[in-house]
């Protein structure tokens, strides 16, 4: 290694290390500013004189939060699932049966990426307000149910299954759906716990449809309850930095458990261009 | 022959609920928007009387969508161009260094999948006026003035935009390392033996070949900032997009319309024009990808 090369690489730790203070301290300052008791929240030092866990108690004891909790991790469980399911199971038709208007159908899935969700909407709260979708689950949930991307994805790797292999279990008697099921989805386990993994941390932080759809505080995700809890209790940042820390840590446990799928699934993402 | 046909009935059994749910879900609202902004329709009354493109022609006399049609385009402004220039330049760096790399990856993505609700909340309790706010006492404490960031309305939607760069650039770091670990190292090499200079190697070598990644993201994150909501509807009083509507985009003035005015012609009007732009960015950004590159 040359001179320049190694002050290269000394400069690139520095500025690396010194980055990951400014991209985590607001996590740390989130979960200081939690464990505060109220009369120290307006002050300006960093770690609390008293630490509490009060404002936890407070929260999960005499708001709305653990609902919100149980209707957020729902939601995301049903959606993901669901995703999973459809999305490889159109992925696997197209790319493994041949039948007329195969390409149409393809590109008509496709397609339905370019429109924005804010033009949907409109259309789906009127729908939803029609069908008594207003304040349920479903409601929340059937936009996200089937998605064009994860259609997309699970295609591209159902195309390097080989024909044999599922021919193979055709002449053994195994259903079209047992092919399916038991043969080709067990060999895209790496693509579908990626999907399955954004998936999931998209539905847990989606916002702008539940905010249309649940009017009743009671059927709020964590997200809409936290915004709508915090516009309540303005005052109370080390309530509201609690709500935040509270429906934080889940995805965090999550997302380092899961780190590999994570990075995989944003690189992923990126195919899709 | 009779497999064959087997084989196609069960194609079309697969698809039969996905389809469904395409058409329904999907393709029926968009024709449904289109249409619906064509009407005076507002969700109570039951009529809806055909008024040609009067919705459009209302929006644009409209000062409110005016301000939110360019503050939309300011975010995309402030925000594309310094997402893109960070993550590239910390991409590079990342590049650079052997040990750890998965490590300041992973941190560098956390505030990308963390909520956006709770993330904005945190950055709002972090742009409080001192002695209060952190990031004014930061300032102090290296003495400069303090700022009222979100309370101003010069401040505040820059404040949004360095917020949503905090969020985004993990996620392009990500990408933008992915394409620069693809690149051919016997190209650099090449490049090293001939005598090019670093900066000649960055400039052209590493960037020209990197150029469709960068089109890649630049359109992702024009995207993204063209349909800003959360962060704004969390950061500002009273989910308003003030102070004055200095913050306000094109989506929460979408929200505001439909959902608390009920003026359901005017809003999906607005969602027509948000759909045109996007449409109009993502077949620019075809055609740059298709053109043939000469290096």
């Amino acid at each position: 290694m040359t001179r320049s090369e190694r002050i290269n690489k000394v400069i690139s730790y520095f500025v690396l290390t010194g980055l990951i203070i400014v991209m985590t301290f607001p996590f740390f300052w989130m979960v200081l500013s939690s464990l505060k008791p109220f009369r120290e929240i307006y002050r300006p030092y960093l770690f609390p004189k008293n630490p509490t866990l009060d404002n936890y108690k407070q929260i999960l004891s005499s708001s709305l939060f653990p609902r919100w909790f149980l209707n957020s991790v729902l939601v995301a469980l049903s959606t993901t699932f669901s995703v999973l399911f459809f999305d490889s199971l159109v992925g696997y038709t197209i790319a493994k049966y041949r039948f007329p208007g195969r390409n149409i159908i393809f590109i008509f899935i496709l397609s339905t990426l370019m429109i924005p969700t804010e033009m949907l909407i409109i259309p789906w709260y009127i729908m939803s307000s029609r069908l008594g979708w207003i304040d349920s689950y479903w409601g929340i949930m059937f936009p996200g149910m089937i998605t064009a991307f994860g259609i997309f994805l699970m295609r591209q790797f159902m195309e390097t299954i080989p024909d044999d292999l599922l021919d193979a279990a055709r002449i053994d008697g195994v259903s079209e759906f047992g092919i399916f099921y038991r043969i080709a989805l067990p060999l895209v386990k790496p693509a579908l716990a990626s999907l399955a993994i954004l998936n999931f941390i998209g539905n847990w932080n989606a916002f702008l449809w539940p905010l249309i759809v649940s009017s009743k505080p009671r059927m709020y995700t964590l997200p809409v309850g936290l915004a709508y809890f915090s516009s309540e209790n303005m005052m109370h940042w080390e309530l509201i930095m609690t709500g935040a820390t509270i429906s934080t840590i889940p995805l965090i446990i999550v997302f380092f458990i899961f780190q590999k799928q994570i990075i995989r699934g944003i690189m992923l993402s990126g195919l899709k261009g | 022959m009779k497999l064959r046909q087997k084989k196609i009935l069960t194609a079309y059994l697969f698809l039969l609920v996905p389809l469904t749910f395409f058409a329904f879900i999907r393709f029926y609202p968009m024709v449904s928007a289109f249409y619906i902004s064509f009407t005076d329709w507002n969700i109570i009354s039951p009529v809806k009387n055909f008024v040609g493109f009067s919705n459009y022609v209302k929006i644009f006399q409209d000062q409110v969508f005016r301000v939110s049609l360019l503050n939309t385009l300011k975010y995309v402004l402030y925000g594309v161009p310094s997402v893109i220039i960070l993550s590239l330049s910390l991409a590079l760096l990342l590049n650079n260094i052997t040990k750890f790399q998965g490590f300041y990856r992973l941190v560098y993505v956390m505030p990308y999948i963390t909520p956006l609700v709770a993330t904005s909340w945190v950055w709002r309790w972090m742009y409080q006026k001192p002695p209060t706010g952190v990031i004014n006492n930061f300032l102090n404490f290296l003495g400069l003035p303090a700022r009222s960031f979100l309370m101003s309305t010069t401040e505040a939607l820059p404040s949004i935009v360095a917020t949503t760069v905090w969020i985004e650039v993990g996620y392009c770091v990500i990408i933008f390392l992915a394409g620069l670990q693809s690149i051919p190292k016997e190209y650099l090499e090449a490049a090293k033996v001939d005598g090019a200079n670093r900066r000649q190697l960055l400039f052209r070598i590493t960037i020209p070949l990197l150029n469709p990644v960068i089109v890649f993201l630049s359109v992702m994150e024009m995207i993204m900032f063209l349909r800003i909501f959360t962060q704004v509807y969390n950061m500002s009083d009273q989910g308003s997009g003030g102070p004055l509507n200095s913050t306000k985009p094109l989506v929460l003035y979408i929200y505001q319309k439909a959902f608390k005015s009920f003026d359901m012609g005017t809003a999906t009007a607005a969602t027509v024009i948000l759909f045109l732009i996007i449409l109009a960015i993502t077949v620019i950004q075809l055609k740059v990808l298709n053109r043939k590159v000469q290096y």
